[in-house]
């Protein structure tokens, strides 16, 4: 008795022995992790919502569940389609046209060799991305603004147009203006891990181009390019993976009524629809559904990613 | 090196260069112009603002417009506000990351990788918007200055940060102090943390930057005025400038009323950068040594 009776204290000693022993560590644990359920999960369980006909009232629990009603709803409204058309036309806008900028900047700056000169460039192009988009918004709305912004008032006085140009207020015009924004505000950041790949090449590489007789941009071309290729491309399918995401305050700040319907995205939306007009429902609808195709590109993205780079993103 | 392969070929070199150096001059430019305009527009006087005199020096200086923020009580308060603000933020997060990142440099830690999974998985999805703002909501801590701190308190991608230096640090350290006696506790306090200054310091950057720029979450959850932090107070002016700006177009106002606020305007965009610009010189190299350690898997 007395026996089995020790052995089965032991035996559950030895099966709890590294809580014992981690206490220590798991006590760490428990506020940070406390804090994912509390923030995290929390709203993700939130998501049920989405398929209530919910009441702010009643709650989560008091609400009835109505299946894909929400879905259907939201689906037929005209603005919905608007905003989700202009999400991936603004992110596909931006990958085009912000993509290629930070890589022929790297190279450029990685062959400066007037060291000071490529250390303040640096320093200055890298400034914009520490500036918040309000502030940003606030120089554009002012540098773009008619006759007043510097832009439309300097063209004017060089003759090159008659007329101020409607940066803010005219659709296709927006649009240049935002991808515009986007690039100058990106495009320094955006060399840093191109440098790094640079950095990284085998310095030996270059030498043996030399004295084959390649060029400078013989060498960048047949050298330093083959070189990115990988980060490039990963950074590429990092980029199709966030199509469906778009941030809010960029599109939100420089975006007016008079451009509604091509500044409105699904980040704008879902503020007005939730936020402003309490269509908790619907709105959570949207962002789920924005989610979920989120997830799967960002998944199929970071598979892909993987046969480039063995490691993956994370 | 060039010269000595071939002498020719240095002299084209230093032509290159200085192409390079023109083309890089128009960059920098180009990311610079728009900030010497906005200093320009908030030195100049109004008329000169509404002629579009104005391009990279001031017209008719003036410096009515900083005089005008100086004097507004609600400025100052906004500004130390958000000084609290990212300060008690930028604390209170540093602890938690710490707390989190360290078991889980830890490899004999039982569940280390359900803990890991738990925590990147928020990475790839979240509730969005709406679900958050209930919570905080229902949490009661809708209008207050906790729903600007808690519910961003953790970076998961600065987590994996800390938690890959932790990782880059000899486990014999740890083992060491294991057999002289010390606990876990004792470990990360001792021997982690004064080897991590740099980390740290990068990390508590990227904090205090994040919070000190964040302005969608202050639109959500925030109503009253004391409570706002200055990025808030910056586009609730832009968008009260804008607003007239819009029914200029739309027939409805006069010019001269959207001009009345454009120096303000710039003088209040400049007002909340220069405490960026202040810490910039020295968060800069701390800023790209981090993309870096991010990019790397751990």
């Amino acid at each position: 008795m007395v026996k089995q009776g020790l052995s089965k204290v032991t035996k559950r000693n030895r099966g709890l022995y590294w809580l014992r022993r981690d206490w220590r560590l798991y006590a760490m644990l428990a506020v940070p992790i406390l804090w994912y359920v509390i923030f995290c999960y929390k709203p993700m369980a939130g998501l049920i919502i989405a398929f209530q006909k919910y009441n702010i009232f009643a709650g989560i629990k008091g609400s009835k569940l109505i299946g894909l009603e929400n879905f259907k709803f939201v689906f037929s409204m005209r603005d919905f389609g608007i905003a989700l058309r202009n999400t991936l036309w603004l992110n596909f806008l931006d990958l085009i046209f912000g993509f290629p900028v930070p890589i022929i900047l790297a190279i450029l700056l990685n062959e400066m060799r007037m060291l000071r000169l490529k250390k303040i460039s640096q320093t200055l192009l890298y400034l914009p991305h520490f500036l918040s988009w309000v502030i940003i918004g606030g120089m554009v709305l002012e540098i773009f603004a008619p006759t007043s912004g510097a832009i439309n008032s300097t063209l004017l006085k060089w003759g090159l147009i008659d007329t101020n140009i409607p940066f803010l207020t005219n659709g296709a015009w927006w649009t240049f203006t935002y991808v515009l924004v986007g690039v100058w505000q990106g495009m320094g950041w955006g060399t840093i891990l191109y440098l790094a790949a640079i950095t990284g090449l085998d310095s030996t590489l270059f030498e043996a181009a030399q004295i084959d007789g390649a060029n400078k941009l013989q060498q960048i071309w047949h050298v330093t390019l083959p070189g990115i290729r990988s980060t490039i491309i990963v950074l590429l399918v990092m980029n199709i993976g966030r199509m469906m995401s778009i941030g809010f305050v960029r599109p939100f700040i420089i975006g007016n009524t008079l451009v509604q319907d091509t500044c409105d995205v699904i980040s704008t939306f879902v503020y007005r629809a939730g936020i402003q007009n309490n269509q908790f429902a619907r709105a959570t609808a949207i962002g789920l559904f924005q989610s979920v195709v989120g997830l799967v590109l960002i998944t199929i993205a970071n598979a892909v990613s993987r046969l480039f780079d063995e490691q993956g993103i994370w | 090196m060039q010269g000595k392969l071939n002498p020719s070929l240095k002299k084209k070199a230093t032509t290159g260069q200085y192409i390079l150096a023109v083309i890089m001059l128009i960059f920098v430019a180009i990311c610079t112009l728009p900030f010497i305009n906005v200093i320009a527009i908030s030195l100049s006087s109004k008329s000169a603002i509404l002629r579009g005199a104005v391009s990279l020096w001031p017209v008719e200086f003036s410096t009515k417009a900083y005089e005008a923020i100086v004097r507004d009580k609600s400025m100052w308060h906004s500004l130390f506000y958000t000084i609290e603000l990212t300060a008690i933020y930028t604390g209170l997060s540093m602890i938690l990351t710490i707390l989190i990142a360290f078991p889980l440099t830890m490899k004999r830690l039982k569940g280390r990788k359900f803990f890991t999974m738990f925590i990147v998985f928020t990475m790839y999805f979240s509730g969005g918007t709406i679900p958050i703002y209930l919570n905080i909501k229902q949490l009661g801590l809708l209008d207050s200055m906790w729903a600007l701190v808690l519910p961003g308190l953790i970076s998961t991608f600065n987590v994996i940060i800390m938690k890959n230096f932790f990782s880059s640090l000899p486990y014999e350290l740890s083992e060491a102090a294991f057999i002289d006696g010390a606990n876990d506790f004792q470990i990360l306090l001792r021997v982690y943390l004064p080897l991590s200054y740099s980390s740290l310091a990068t990390l508590s950057l990227f904090y205090a930057v994040s919070r000190w720029n964040s302005f969608s979450d202050a639109l959500y959850y925030i109503t009253s005025r004391n409570l706002q932090p200055l990025q808030l107070k910056l586009y609730n002016l832009i968008k009260g400038a804008q607003a007239i700006e819009v029914t200029v177009i739309e027939g409805n106002a006069n010019e001269m009323a959207s001009s009345l606020s454009e120096s303000i305007e710039s003088a209040t965009i400049i007002f909340a950068t220069v405490p960026i610009l202040l810490v910039y010189p020295f968060v800069q190299r701390y800023f790209v040594k981090g993309v870096t350690m991010g990019a790397v898997k751990g």
